[in-house]
Parts: C-alpha cells; sequence; structure tokens
C-alpha cells in the first residue's frame, strides 16, 4: 500500500514545482488558445501557426535583437479557463501583448482582464462585438460576419437577386451571421423571403429547404453556418433539386467543405473566402500573393496538413504584432498598443490591414474574394 | 462517532486557516484567481456532497442550477433593473423553485434512471441558454454588470484588486455553505437523509418521509450550484452558455467523488485538485489530458471512497 502514499506525494510535489517554474526574459508574448475541445478545428491550426512563425523570427534573429518567448495555454474552449489563462499571462508570466480567444465567447470573457491591466491583445474570433464599440486595447484581425454579408449581397445585387430565402445555423457563428446580415440587408435593396434554421447537430434538413422551395419568387438561398451543418445543406439541397443558386458563408471556407458536401453536390456554391484558400489562384500582381503563398508553403511543410483560414488568423495576428513592436522599438506595452492602432498597409492572409483610432479591425471588402466551387475546386469570380 | 462535533469545528476552522494564510504564499495575483475559482467549486460540490454524500442521489445536471444563478446575474440587474446581489438571491430562489419542480417526478428514480433524467434537464437548461439568442447572447455569452461591492469597500479603507477581493468573497461564502452543510449532517434532516442512503426501505419503516427529504436535499443542492454559477459570473463579468454544459456537471460530480463525496472537507479537496491540475499540467502541454486521466484512475483504484475518506482512514489505521 505504499503506491498510495508514494501518488499522493507525488501528486502534490508536482503541484508545488508547477507553480514555481522559472521563466527567462526576452519579449514575453502570451497566448490562450482553444488547441483541444469543440473549437480545436480552429485552434489547432493557429497554435501550429505561432509556434512555427516564433520559431522562424527567433532563427533570423528575434525581433529589434530580441527573441520572443511565446506563453501558450490551451483553454480548451471553455471562457472560464481562458479567462483564468489570461489572468496568468497578465499577473504572474508578465507578458507584454496577448494574442488569442479562438472563439468570441473565449475572447469576450478574457478582454477585461487585458482593458485592467492595459495590455494588448489581438483577438482571433470572429464576432464584430469584439471591436465594436472599439476598446483601446483590444484589436482583431478576422473580418467580420458583416462584411462577409456585405460580400455576399453585393455578388447578389450584381446577379440582379432581390428575393432570397436564408437557412442558418443555431450556433455562435450562424446566430450572430444572421443577425448581422439581417441589419444590412435593407441597404442592398434585399428581401428574406424564407428564414428557417438548423440546429448544429441536425442530420437533414430537407425539411427546412422543402419550405424554401414552396416559398414563391425565391431566387437564391444564403446559409450561414460553419461545421458539417452547411455541408448537408449542400447535399440536400442538391437532391431536392432547388435550382437556384446557393450561398454559403466564410465559415465554410475550405477545402474540408467541399470534401464533406461532395463536389457534385457543392458544384456552382459561391461563398466568400480568403485569399489564402485560393492563393495559387492569385495573379501575379496581387499585392496578397507573396504573403499567402509563402505562409501556405511554410505551414504545409512544417504541420505536412492543409493550410487554413484559421491559422491565418494568427499568422495576421503575429505580424501585426511584431510590426508594431520593430516600429515601437520597445516592448513596453502602451507602445505596442500604440504603434498596433498605427498599423498601416500591413498585408496579411485576410487582407491589406490599416488600423486607426475609430478601427481596430483594419479590413475593408477587398479582404474577401468572392468564390465558386467548381468541378471540386475553386474559382475567383468578379 | 462521538468525534463528530469537534470534527465539524476542525474542518470549519481548517479551512478558514487555509483560506487566511494561503495569500501570504502567493507570488502574484494570479492564484488569488486560481484560489476563488477552486472556492467556487468548492461550493458548487459541497451542495453536491448533501445530495449524493448524505442522501446518496445522483444528479448529473446540477450545471444546470450553475447556469441558472450565473444568467440570473447577468439578465435581472438588465431587464429587472435589480441590483446584481439581489439577482444572485432570485437565481438562487428560482432554482429552487425548479429543483422543486423538477426534483418532484425525477427523484422518484433511482440509479442510471435518476442520472440520465437529471441529465436531461442539464442539457435542457443549457440548450434553452444557447438557443434564445435574443435573450442570453446565443453560444456568444453575454457581459455581466460589476457587482460594486469593491468600489464600496473602498470607499470605507479597505483597498483590494479584483482577484483578492473575489478571492475573500469567495473565501467567505465557502465558509459559510461549509458551516450550514456541516450543520446538516447532524441535524434530523441530515440524519434523515442519511437513513434514506443506507437503505431506503429501511428508512421508510421507521417512518422517514423519503420523497420528502430526497426533494429537500435536491433543493438544497441546486441552492448551491446556484450561488457558486453566481459568483463565478459576477467575478468574470461574463458568461457564454458553457457554464451550464454537460461537462461542468461532470466536472463537479467528479470533484466530488474524487475528494469524498461524503465529506464536505473532502469535496472542498477534490473541487481543489480538479481546480488546480489544468493549470499545474500546463508543463506537460499535450500530455495534460491523459495525465489528468491516470490521476483519476488511480484514485479510482487505490482510494475508492475518494482522496480524503482514504487517506484519514489509512492515518487513523496506523495510530491505533
Amino acid at each position: 500500500m505504499n503506491f498510495n502514499r508514494n501518488t499522493a506525494l507525488a501528486s502534490s510535489l508536482a503541484l508545488v514545482l508547477g507553480f514555481a517554474t522559472p521563466v527567462f526574459a526576452d519579449i514575453k508574448i502570451g497566448s490562450t488558445i482553444s488547441e483541444t475541445g469543440p473549437a480545436s478545428f480552429l485552434g489547432d491550426p493557429e497554435a501550429k501557426t505561432l509556434k512555427m512563425l516564433v520559431e522562424e523570427i527567433n532563427a533570423a534573429g528575434g525581433v529589434n535583437g530580441e527573441k520572443i518567448n511565446l506563453i501558450l495555454y490551451d483553454d480548451g474552449g471553455d471562457p472560464n479557463k481562458a479567462r483564468t489563462f489570461a489572468t496568468r499571462l497578465v499577473e504572474d508570466d508578465k507578458v507584454v501583448a496577448v494574442i488569442g480567444g479562438t472563439t468570441t465567447g473565449t475572447s469576450m470573457a478574457i478582454i477585461p482582464v487585458f482593458e485592467d491591466a492595459e495590455i494588448p491583445f489581438i483577438s482571433l474570433a470572429g464576432a464584430i462585438e469584439i471591436i465594436d464599440p472599439v476598446r483601446p486595447h483590444t484589436f482583431k484581425t478576422p473580418h467580420t460576419d458583416r462584411m462577409a454579408c456585405a460580400k455576399i449581397f453585393e455578388d447578389m445585387k450584381k446577379n440582379g437577386i432581390t428575393k432570397i430565402g436564408m437557412i442558418s445555423g443555431s450556433d455562435g457563428f450562424g446566430a450572430s451571421m444572421h443577425k448581422q446580415c439581417l441589419q444590412i440587408i435593407g441597404e442592398y435593396g434585399i428581401q428574406v423571403l424564407a428564414d428557417e434554421t438548423y440546429s448544429p447537430a441536425d442530420a437533414d434538413m430537407t425539411p427546412q429547404l422543402t419550405n424554401i422551395k414552396s416559398k414563391a419568387g425565391v431566387q437564391a438561398v444564403l446559409n450561414p453556418g460553419f461545421g458539417q451543418g452547411p455541408a448537408i445543406v449542400t447535399r440536400n439541397y442538391a437532391q431536392l433539386a432547388l435550382g437556384l443558386p446557393l450561398y454559403q458563408s466564410h465559415g465554410v471556407a475550405s477545402d474540408g467543405f467541399i470534401e464533406l458536401a461532395g463536389a457534385k453536390a457543392a458544384e456552382g456554391v459561391r461563398l466568400p473566402g480568403t485569399a489564402l484558400l485560393v492563393a495559387s489562384l492569385l495573379p501575379e500582381n496581387d499585392p496578397q500573393r507573396s504573403v499567402v503563398v509563402a505562409y501556405k508553403a511554410a505551414y504545409e511543410k512544417a504541420t505536412g496538413k492543409p493550410v487554413s483560414t484559421f491559422g491565418g488568423y494568427a499568422h495576421d495576428a503575429l505580424r501585426i504584432l511584431v510590426d508594431a513592436i520593430k516600429r515601437a522599438g520597445s516592448t513596453e506595452p502602451s507602445a505596442i498598443r500604440d504603434a498596433i492602432e498605427g498599423t498601416h498597409g500591413l498585408v496579411g492572409t485576410t487582407g491589406t490591414v490599416t488600423m486607426s483610432a475609430k478601427d481596430h479591425l483594419g479590413l475593408d471588402l477587398s479582404a474577401f474574394r468572392m468564390l465558386r466551387i467548381e468541378n471540386g475546386g475553386w474559382k475567383i469570380v468578379e | 462517532m462521538i468525534m463528530r462535533p469537534s470534527n465539524k469545528v476542525v474542518t470549519l476552522v481548517i479551512l478558514a486557516a487555509i483560506i487566511l494564510i494561503a495569500p501570504i504564499f502567493f507570488p502574484s495575483s494570479y492564484y488569488f484567481r486560481v484560489g476563488s475559482l477552486i472556492f467556487v467549486n468548492g461550493l458548487a460540490v459541497t451542495g453536491l456532497v448533501i445530495l449524493l454524500g448524505y442522501a446518496g442521489q445522483i444528479s448529473l445536471g446540477h450545471a444546470g442550477f450553475v447556469g441558472i444563478g450565473a444568467y440570473a446575474c447577468a439578465l435581472a440587474p438588465v431587464h429587472l433593473g435589480l441590483h446584481p446581489a439581489l439577482a444572485a438571491i432570485l437565481g438562487a430562489f428560482l432554482s429552487a423553485v425548479i429543483a422543486f419542480l423538477v426534483g418532484r417526478p425525477i427523484l422518484r428514480l433511482k440509479g442510471y434512471y435518476l442520472a440520465v433524467a437529471s441529465l436531461g434537464f442539464g442539457i435542457l437548461v443549457s440548450m434553452v441558454l444557447s438557443n434564445e439568442a435574443q435573450l442570453t447572447g446565443g453560444p456568444d455569452g453575454m457581459p455581466v454588470p460589476e457587482l460594486g461591492l469593491r468600489a464600496g469597500l473602498k470607499t470605507i479603507g479597505i483597498d483590494l484588486s479584483n482577484t483578492e477581493f473575489w478571492y475573500a468573497l469567495s473565501g467567505l461564502v465557502l465558509v459559510v455553505g461549509a458551516w450550514l452543510a456541516l450543520n446538516l449532517y447532524d441535524s434530523s434532516t441530515g440524519r434523515a437523509l442519511r437513513a434514506l442512503h443506507g437503505s431506503e426501505v429501511a428508512a421508510r419503516t421507521v417512518g422517514i418521509d423519503v420523497a420528502h427529504y430526497k426533494l429537500q436535499a435536491f433543493i438544497i443542492s441546486a441552492v448551491y450550484a446556484s450561488v457558486s454559477g453566481s459568483l463565478l459570473a459576477l467575478q468574470n463579468k461574463f458568461v457564454t452558455p458553457d457554464i451550464a454544459g454537460f461537462l461542468h456537471s461532470i466536472e463537479m460530480v467528479t470533484m466530488a467523488v474524487l475528494g469524498g463525496a461524503g465529506s464536505v472537507f473532502g469535496a472542498i479537496l477534490g473541487g481543489a485538485i480538479l481546480t488546480t491540475l489544468p493549470q499545474v499540467l500546463t508543463v506537460f502541454q499535450e500530455y495534460e489530458q491523459l495525465m489528468l486521466g491516470l490521476i483519476m484512475m488511480l484514485v479510482m483504484i487505490f482510494m475508492r471512497e475518494g482522496l480524503l475518506p482514504a487517506i484519514a482512514r489509512r492515518l487513523r489505521g496506523r495510530g491505533e
């Protein structure tokens, strides 16, 4: 029975030791990301990207002659855990800036920590609430759902579509985008004739789509959502032969979506995506081409996995931060904050970033490319 | 068992002493945050001790009550204009009413059936919180107003940082909660609960209203969970439906079982271990989940009644 006592002893020793991990100088950048848990498909490429880029930067001599020390925690997508790690980054690890918050929930939960401590924070989550209203120390890199809506509606308008049906996921992403779309849809003179929802775990959306099909006058269907939902919608859509243009959101802008929905069912689906997704299709003179091609090649070499938009968000966040530290010539959080706000014309994977005191995102609609799925691949329309 | 009353005092004194003395060793205010999380979890788990340890009834849906307490603090100040502290009380009251309504039918069930029914309740609450987006902000969550007590303390000369304040407040609530739970153990209700835990048939034979006492334990533990949810929401100033999620329910039961479901101090210890372990295990990076599982398995295999009772028994055994 000695074993029991030893186990207890060992675990209590681990407790003491774990709290006393030594830390070294250098530029300390913190990060709390959902590497595991339900949002891991977002967080995993983000964490891999950060690790890869920090290694790359340090190998090239660091920033202003100093090495970056990346302190990365996995919050598992739990906002409460994220909040604890955020406190730890600020109070215990004494980082100068933080990248993270994979989901809107975790981001919103940790913003107060950084605002109180006056540490610059670059979120990797989608919702517009993160930067609107503008908080002095909070920035973000992913384009908002509202911009995706605007891009889609522009394309609809160009194609003379004025009456649409919507089928939205009831998860965080779907619900948020649904709301944002309805807020701006009036500006484009488009009407929603049918408004359906599905739960992210639903396995069949035929009833909702049948409802939309039976509504007279619908010219196109828009499906805000991510994960498997939109793939099922796309399959059911093809089965029901609605014969109308189907618009998906940027939430499914990945090769995985075509695979999941099947190339045949996905044929002709339109969606707004980033330059990263179509890196090799970009024209030579595209300002983003060199950036996205380089990132894609480096990521795929380092991880052996296909590059994803979400990793691109982390790429841009780190580039913005490193650029700001260089320009500030200092690692004071307040100086870094000011420099981030002064980011001008920085080319990232999501677009060209120009921030200001009123805009802590710094992207415009050109950040999105309207894409169409053709023969199981992407095509840029425009 | 003549030692019982002094045991109660000893438990409370040790608990209070740990809460008071620990901050001396805290190198940074991050440890206050971890401490306050331990107390908040400890409070919810103390409630479970009453249900699980005293009365022997399982609930896999208690995060539902945590969610109700948390969202009461987020919603009542906005929609009813209530002070956040009153909102927490409203949440506790609401949890009690819901526990009464839900408890009546589901506590007739036993074993797996009770576990599944309570699980269903917890999932229902988290579904409502996720789907009623216009009210709750949906899966992205919503902000919670400031309690305002810290500013009040400042005016009378007690200036605490945010994390220190929440450490102190949740520590205080935990001591009160533990005191109430320990008192309950020795009361006639506590005796009735323990009797029905031993054998429902025997308890009924000696005239104990089994359904009544089970329901009572369920309601009390629901109030504990609700208060812990309120404390968590107020301290985070932000709440998402994850707080009411299935995993949180499981986590609470695991804390109780790990530490020893029959003992208040053991359950708090279990809560403390499961709250700090993920923080400690960050040094193991990818192996964190593996280590957590390993520790759980070792405890379950070698200390079936939970950490504290097993250690206490062994120490006693050696002394005699």
